[in-house]
């Protein structure tokens, strides 16, 4: 029964409504519109924006080549925020700074980031190259090849990323009781063995939460591909949210794109659903 | 009718400096506005402070700062303190600034007076700008506009863009690499050819690659042989225009460029655009490393920056390899686009052989602004408008490469002006020569201003970008753009999209409203 307290949760509920709901069902609404740079408004011309979905060879493309690029630079800032944190939770000199100095990245603006490492990857003027050539390497075409770009993006990703996972995991290790530590010294097992036997396993919850939000941003990767390579050479760096923003804002194609998103927000969830069931199984050996 | 405007934009520029002395009717000294004196004329601005705008509020969108956004912005400065108007004026970033104007005009939103874009977008804006009224027709500035920027601002007849900055694209080159003896003996022992400004997107290639990999101007550094535009989603598509624009653009077919007016068809992957995609993919092989990734800004970095022989594009480049501080100063020429000795003719379906290669100078997309027809105070935007392209105004705009005005009225293809700003005579005369012999060409390729124009173009960026990174033939790569515009076109409106395309091809064809030539 509708009692005054509940009237408290108005202003959440409205909030709620406002920010979320209603730019959600709006933009589902708009899907099924031709909404185009000449005919504005919400006609309604069926499921026409989605059949185009499923024939557009260059979004599915995008895809894959998301789920390769996230794999690779989740997969990189899950290990390289593992090792920094184990390397940071024991270690009590200096230890404060070091915290402070890998969260450094995680806090600049990703778009002037990308600014920056655009010009570090200039292929004539930027300091890697000569950086490389120090030691007798060839100029790498970073920016100009599809294999270079590509990995250019991952680089760019895992640097500025990394410490978001190491902020995670080491949150997780100072939390760890001491006790399984105690029982596997009093069992005599190496530091090898204690991670694999003791370490992984307690952090496996924390790492899947921290990798599930992890693919959640990698999947909306947008302004370092906007900065650093508009999504080429040819197509070899575009991803879905690029390619969304030129269909909606660049082509103004606004019903196109509201399909493109909701399908791409559709898959989405499915399939990070699947991955969440699946790090559950493999990690945990549950379900839950 | 006032009298058209008949000095030379040096005689303005002189007259503005009080070296001709300035007319004595002018008892107010503007100099304070950063001009050295008011130039007499409809919208001068003696003429605009007798105006009282007091209480009003004038709203303008214009692109971030400097290019456009800042002689915007100085020059509402300048309005409101003549009139008393309050000015509020929006920059916004270029990938931005088209939805910025049409969400408003979708929506019904009188959100601004005046606005600055690309002029390409008339085709989607048409339906929502106040034709400039006779007033402003027959102004001083207006009256000394070229033919060619006046056609730009026209829509059906009817001039709806208010002129205030000229675009085009052409050849810059290296003068001190191209009359260096020892290079032309070295290039004539391995290419059998006598070293030449290119003629030809052939040549171009040929010479670029010659000059591709050693430093040949002896300052320490590799040079490299051409700088494009040829970043995706940046402009890109202009460039590919340039190259394919000979080939494709045959002087004797008339009926469109990029489509055929009767039926609509697209003609994107054509022989003429496939062979210049071709060769727009060769021409990597003489670009700078990283030159594949090259926006407008690396291009203009490149070649103004004396990294590169050969560059093409609009004005910047040449602008800043003449700054003051550039030590490829006067060491620059300009010359019209390459052209092409073999043409498609889509009539026969044949290639025509040309003795003296066919030009098809590109008059890409500029600068251009408008009053919005929601405004409620228009009388207000057009003395805006009109007092930002006022001479004064203009001669000193012109003179700041950053604000990205470039010549647009006859006065303005003056050598003498150019060379009171410390650029050498061959270098001056390079430049307005190349300019004016624009302006004269009847075989010019304009864009393709039509609903959805961000459309068709991303759709051919798309293309040639693949074609470039070697994921497809350049064949292939047009088929696949061809069939997108076919889309397009069905989606927009075959009809819809043929009535704003004829006024493209009037302006390609040198045609009239009525069709007379």
């Amino acid at each position: 029964m509708l009692q005054p307290k509940h009237f408290f949760l108005l202003p959440a509920l409205l909030t709620l409504l406002a920010i979320i709901i209603f730019p959600l069902l709006f933009t589902v609404r708009v899907s099924f519109s031709s909404w185009d740079v000449y005919q504005a408004g919400l006609d309604y011309i069926g499921a026409r924006n989605y059949l185009r979905v499923f024939q557009d060879t260059r979004f599915w493309e995008s895809l894959l080549r998301l789920s390769v690029m996230s794999a690779i630079s989740v997969s990189l800032q899950y290990t390289l925020g593992f090792a920094l944190a184990l390397a940071v939770w024991k270690q009590t000199k200096g230890g404060r700074l070091f915290r402070v100095l890998f969260l450094v990245p995680m806090m600049t603006t990703p778009v002037v980031m990308s600014v920056i490492w655009r010009t570090m990857f200039h292929e004539s003027l930027g300091p890697v190259n000569d950086l490389l050539s120090v030691f007798g390497i060839a100029p790498v075409p970073w920016l100009s090849s599809a294999a270079g770009a590509f990995a250019s993006v991952i680089i760019v990703e895992v640097w500025q990323w990394t410490p978001f996972m190491f902020l995670l995991l080491l949150a997780g290790l100072v939390s760890l009781p001491r006790e399984p530590y105690l029982a596997a010294a009093i069992d005599g097992a190496g530091p090898w063995r204690t991670f694999w036997q003791v370490t992984f396993p307690l952090m496996a919850p924390i790492s899947i939460g921290a990798l599930v939000i992890r693919l959640i941003e990698a999947s909306k990767i947008m302004d370092t591909v906007y900065v650093l390579t508009s999504g080429g050479p040819g197509t070899a760096t575009e991803t879905p949210s690029y390619y969304i923003y030129i269909r909606g804002l660049r082509d103004f194609q606004v019903g196109y794109s509201a399909a493109l998103s909701i399908t791409y927000l559709v898959l989405m969830i499915v399939s990070l659903t699947i991955i969440s069931k699946l790090l559950m199984r493999f990690l945990i050996g549950k379900d839950s | 009718m006032r009298k058209p405007l008949t000095g030379s934009l040096s005689a303005l520029a002189l007259a503005s400096s009080g070296i001709l002395g300035a007319p004595a009717v002018h008892a107010e000294d503007y100099s304070r506005f950063g001009i050295s004196a008011d130039i007499p004329g409809t919208c001068s601005y003696e003429a605009i402070d007798a105006k009282d705008y007091s209480g009003r509020t004038l709203n303008i969108i214009t692109h971030a700062i400097p290019v456009i956004g800042e002689p915007t912005a100085l020059h509402a400065e300048q309005f409101a303190e003549l009139t008393g108007a309050e000015v509020n004026v929006v920059h916004v970033p270029f990938g931005d600034l088209f939805q910025r104007i049409m969400i408003p005009f979708q929506s019904g939103q009188n959100a601004y007076d005046v606005l600055f874009y690309g002029s390409l977008w008339i085709g989607d804006f048409n339906r929502f700008l106040e034709p400039v009224p006779e007033t402003y027709l027959n102004s001083t500035g207006m009256a000394d506009v070229t033919d060619s920027f006046r056609g730009v601002a026209t829509w059906n007849g009817q001039m709806i863009q208010y002129p205030m900055d000229g675009d085009r694209h052409y050849l810059k080159y290296r003068t001190d690499a191209f009359e260096n003896d020892a290079l032309r003996v070295r290039f004539q022992a391995e290419t059998g050819r006598e070293l030449a400004v290119p003629a030809t997107w052939e040549e171009y290639n040929e010479i670029a690659r010659f000059f591709s990999g050693f430093d040949w101007d002896g300052d320490g550094e590799i040079n490299y042989g051409s700088a494009e535009v040829a970043k995706r989603d940046d402009l890109m598509f202009s460039a590919f225009i340039s190259r394919a624009a000979p080939y494709a653009k045959h002087p004797d077919v008339t009926g469109g460029f990029f489509f055929d007016l009767e039926t609509m068809e697209p003609l994107i992957n054509t022989p003429g655009f496939v062979r210049g995609l071709e060769l727009f993919v060769e021409a990597q092989e003489a670009f700078p490393p990283g030159g594949t990734n090259f926006g407008l800004g690396d291009e203009i970095f490149s070649f103004g920056g004396g990294q590169t022989l050969m560059s093409y594009s609009w004005d910047d480049a040449f602008v800043q390899a003449q700054q003051e501080d550039s030590r490829i100063r006067n060491m620059v020429g300009a010359a019209p686009l390459p052209g092409a000795r073999e043409v498609w003719n889509r009539d026969t379906g044949q290639w025509d052989r040309f003795d003296e290669p066919n030009r098809a100078p590109y008059m890409t997309w500029g600068w251009s602004s408008a009053v919005s027809a929601l405004s409620e105070e228009k009388e207000m935007a057009f003395d805006y408008l009109c007092f930002f392209a006022n001479e004064a105004n203009t001669s000193h705009d012109l003179q700041i490469g950053r604000f990205g005005v470039n010549p647009y009225r006859n006065s303005h293809f003056d050598s003498a002006f150019w060379q009171s700003l410390g650029w050498e005579a061959q270098v001056a005369d390079s430049y307005v020569n190349t300019l004016s012999q624009m302006e004269q060409s009847d075989n010019r390729v304009y864009d393709l201003r039509v609903p959805g124009v961000g459309q068709f173009m991303s759709s051919m960026a798309n293309g040639v970008a693949e074609a470039m990174a070697g994921q497809k033939s350049a064949q292939d790569a047009l088929d696949g753009v061809a069939d997108e515009w076919r889309a397009i076109v069905d989606r927009i409106g075959k009809d819809r999209l043929r009535d704003a395309y004829a006024n493209v091809v009037r302006l390609e064809d040198n045609t009239h409203q009525d069709g007379s030539p």
